[in-house]
């Protein structure tokens, strides 16, 4: 297979990278292995750590970082940035269609199985408008190129997309540990993330609130594998980090527990699964949530962001009509492609999948973090006849991908520089405006040849530059 | 600040305080085992500092006769003793972790440094540390983080109770402390005021760090007089009662005046009285009363200053 390379256009390196490239070259062999080290200590001073659960060892692993970074021209940028934000309307078009009048599903386009048969499918919030409209604030669309204007959307993270905690700081290292870089080169910031966030969150504020409104991030709880990030953008934001028992409910308000009594809350954005957020409405053995919350929420008393059920959208069955969405909603075209997908509930594509199995890549409906799914073309014949069985147990569970050729990138690895697979994670923001910032999280796969870059698969990161013209 | 906040920052508060404790005592015990003594006397100091740090009764269940290895494995290495110096840095920092947002960059920094610094120590094999290390270890993070918490911290609502919880802390520990002295060391009352009493209350000097501050302060003999009214009734010594009591009305004064009278202060008007009784007593009349007695009376007062906190401010008002 032949993978893109980021940085070459056959000999040649690509005009964004010119300049890392004579950085790299001038650069003395222990100089490399001595900043990588000082950037994993101060990694670990931070505290920026990712819980690995079921591993045993270190429970506060660090993310592996990579120095090297990814670099795209504005003109690429642009481009992505018009497809993200399309995407980001047509998702909640669809969710805010699919919680009322369903016209997708009436006119045929959508399989109402596919809706309303969906876990996500949150039947207690039909008919509850968010204000603006918006179920899904912070979209996490994951992309990946194979080609010079080839890009791909692989997935759409509706509910709590994480993450952004490593855009941010990735870049502060970077900044800190290579000022000539950012001297030599044209750099967009990202740093205005947390005060986007913050402005998108105080302008979903219910109707009830009076004055400023009072916006929280719920958490799990400090257990929690994305507690850092967590903790950091409430620290940036300004505003408090609360657990499920700091708050509750009287009578069409929900309250923190604070040193002054009572304090009224209005925004909440939860990093919290929507069957956690109220044992009274969802799981009643849930200690994380708020008694009653659901409720408040329905009558309008505070925002959830993402509202309740945004998850709908997110899904892996799902996603095969996004661009379908964008037609129907905004009656324009796609301007980011899908990735081909074979939806196992078809007959045909069942027949197709189960005879090219070793060339796909199957992944579960509702699976995350790279589990439960299966690579193809890195699987032992074995791992795949075991697959098979699993696929045919429960067919309308999984869906299938071509293996796609991921684009490298030149990273940093123990004999030098060589190119590694990469995906990218912009950030999208939907409150009254549609915004991100330019970058994003760049994730690498360090191991030779690997294609899966999740964090919890021995994946890495790296700093995402956008330069300027 | 969310009641939940506030509890962990007054909870830091009083495991970094409880920590050095825990290490005061080691280095003591290291002391005790420099002098030259009979086996008897030895066993009998090292129970008495147990005593102290209120966890003989857990000691000996767990690891039955006294010696320096098992000391020091309980007083700093146990994770099963919630007063050691691992348990409780480890629960600093669990509580610095949870309120990060309520700290600055440099408190939480210190705070873990200390405690990847502190997993190295566990992973070392114990006969390559010594315990001047141990002790050196814990005082010098504890200092570097109070340090960074006054260089740094805001002085707001949290800075209040994060002292608090600090001067709760100490509080209790020196008269704790004292009281174990007083009760303890002796084998007989005939030995007080003997050579064996002077050198125990040096003990409980260093235990504090007090032993130069206290010739500073008084020259001339140890006494126990001398040594109770230092640690007791001056407010020039950084850890006696009067001090302690005083800095902790100080923070809950601050907390009243910011939070206004929509906000209870029952725990700054115990706290006050306690604080005001202090100030009226003389260290003869406290001989005279029954040491004990007013240490009981003490420990009991502050136990209740500290739920008082819990009831005006970390329930959140409901």
């Amino acid at each position: 297979m032949n993978f893109y390379n980021e940085m070459y256009e056959g000999e040649n390196v690509r005009e964004p990278y010119a300049r890392l490239r004579s950085w790299v070259e001038t650069m003395p062999d222990d100089f490399r292995q001595m900043k990588q080290a000082e950037a994993e200590d101060l990694f670990r001073r931070i505290g920026i750590t990712f819980a690995v659960y079921g591993e045993g060892g270190d429970p506060d692993r660090l993310i592996p970082f990579d120095m090297m970074p990814r670099v795209f021209e504005q003109a690429e940028w642009r481009r992505l940035e018009r497809g993200i934000k399309q995407r980001a309307r047509a998702l909640n078009a669809f969710l805010r269609d699919v919680y009322g009048r369903a016209e997708i599903v009436r006119a045929g386009r959508i399989p109402a199985r596919l809706v309303y048969q969906n876990e996500a499918y949150e039947k207690s919030v039909v008919g509850v408008v968010p204000p603006r409209g918006v179920y899904s604030h912070i979209i996490g669309i994951d992309l990946v190129r194979t080609g010079k204007d080839d890009f791909f959307v692989l997935e759409d993270n509706c509910r709590t997309p994480s993450g952004v905690s490593y855009m941010l700081e990735n870049r502060e290292i970077m900044m800190r540990m290579f000022p000539q870089l950012f001297r030599n080169n044209r750099i967009e910031p990202v740093d205005q993330y947390p005060e986007l966030l913050r402005r998108t969150l105080e302008s979903v504020a219910p109707a009830k609130c009076q004055d400023r409104p009072t916006c929280v991030i719920l958490t799990p709880g400090h257990f929690n594998s994305a507690y850092y990030e967590h903790s950091f953008l409430a620290n940036l934001m300004g505003v408090e980090l609360v657990e499920g028992q700091d708050l509750f409910v009287d009578g069409e308000f929900v309250y923190m527990r604070t040193t002054q009594g009572p304090k009224r809350v209005d925004v909440i954005y939860r990093r919290l699964d929507d069957p956690y957020l109220d044992p009274l409405c969802f799981r009643p053995d849930s200690m994380l949530g708020v008694p009653g919350l659901m409720d408040v929420y329905r009558s309008g008393g505070v925002t959830i962001c993402s509202a309740p059920g945004a998850g709908v959208a997110d899904d892996k069955a799902i996603y095969t009509f996004v661009p379908e969405m964008v037609r129907f909603y905004l009656g324009e075209e796609p301007l980011l492609k899908n990735v081909q997908t074979w939806t196992l509930w078809k007959p045909d594509d069942y027949k197709y999948v189960m005879e090219n199995l070793p060339d796909l890549v199957v992944k579960e409906v509702h699976g995350s973090g790279g589990y439960g799914m299966l690579v193809g073309p890195k699987s032992t014949k074995a791992e795949i006849e075991e697959f098979r069985k699993k696929i045919e147990a429960d067919p309308s569970n999984y869906i299938a991908q071509p293996t796609l050729a991921l684009s490298t990138c030149p990273t940093f690895v123990e004999e030098g520089i060589a190119p590694r697979h990469v995906d990218l994670r912009p950030y999208c923001l939907c409150g009254d405006r549609i915004e991100l910032v330019p970058g994003g999280l760049t994730r690498v796969a360090l191991r030779e040849g690997s294609l899966v870059v999740n964090s919890s698969q021995g994946g890495g990161v790296k700093d995402t530059w956008v330069l300027t013209e | 600040m969310l009641s939940r906040t506030a509890s962990n920052l007054f909870w830091m508060g009083r495991h970094l305080e409880r920590a050095e404790t825990a290490a005061r005592l080691l280095d003591v015990g290291q002391r005790i085992t420099l002098m030259p003594n009979t086996d008897e006397g030895y066993q009998s100091e090292w129970a008495s500092l147990l005593q102290a740090s209120g966890t003989s009764d857990a000691f000996a269940a767990k690891y039955g006769a006294v010696t320096q290895e098992k000391i020091e494995e309980f007083l700093f290495f146990d994770r099963d003793n919630p007063s050691s110096v691992v348990s409780c840095l480890q629960q600093a920092r669990e509580g610095g972790r949870i309120v990060r947002t309520a700290l600055t960059g440099q408190v939480w920094d210190a705070l873990n440094v200390a405690y990847q610094d502190l997993r190295k120590i566990e992973k070392t094999p114990r006969d390559k540390i010594d315990m001047a290390e141990l002790t050196d270890f814990t005082t010098r993070h504890a200092s570097t983080v109070r340090g960074a918490i006054n260089a740094t911290q805001l002085r707001n609502d949290g800075w209040h109770f994060m002292n608090l919880g600090y001067c709760l802390e100490r509080a209790d520990a020196t008269a704790r402390l004292l009281d174990v002295k007083y009760f303890v060391l002796l084998p007989r009352i005939e030995f007080v005021g003997s050579g064996l009493d002077t050198y125990q209350w040096q003990v409980i000097l260093r235990a504090l760090s007090a032993h130069r501050a206290f010739h500073w302060a008084y020259g001339g003999d140890v006494t126990a007089g001398r040594v109770a009214d230092f640690l007791i009734l001056n407010g020039e010594s950084p850890r006696s009662l009067i001090t302690s009591l005083y800095e902790a009305v100080w923070h809950l004064e601050g907390l009243a005046r910011r939070y206004g009278d929509k906000v209870p202060t029952t725990a700054r008007d115990k706290a006050r009285e306690v604080l005001e009784r202090l100030q009226n007593q003389e260290i003869d009349t406290i001989f005279d009363d029954g040491l004990h007695e007013f240490l009981t009376w003490f420990i009991t007062d502050i136990g209740k200053v500290a739920s008082l906190v819990h009831q005006d401010y970390l329930q959140g008002g409901v």
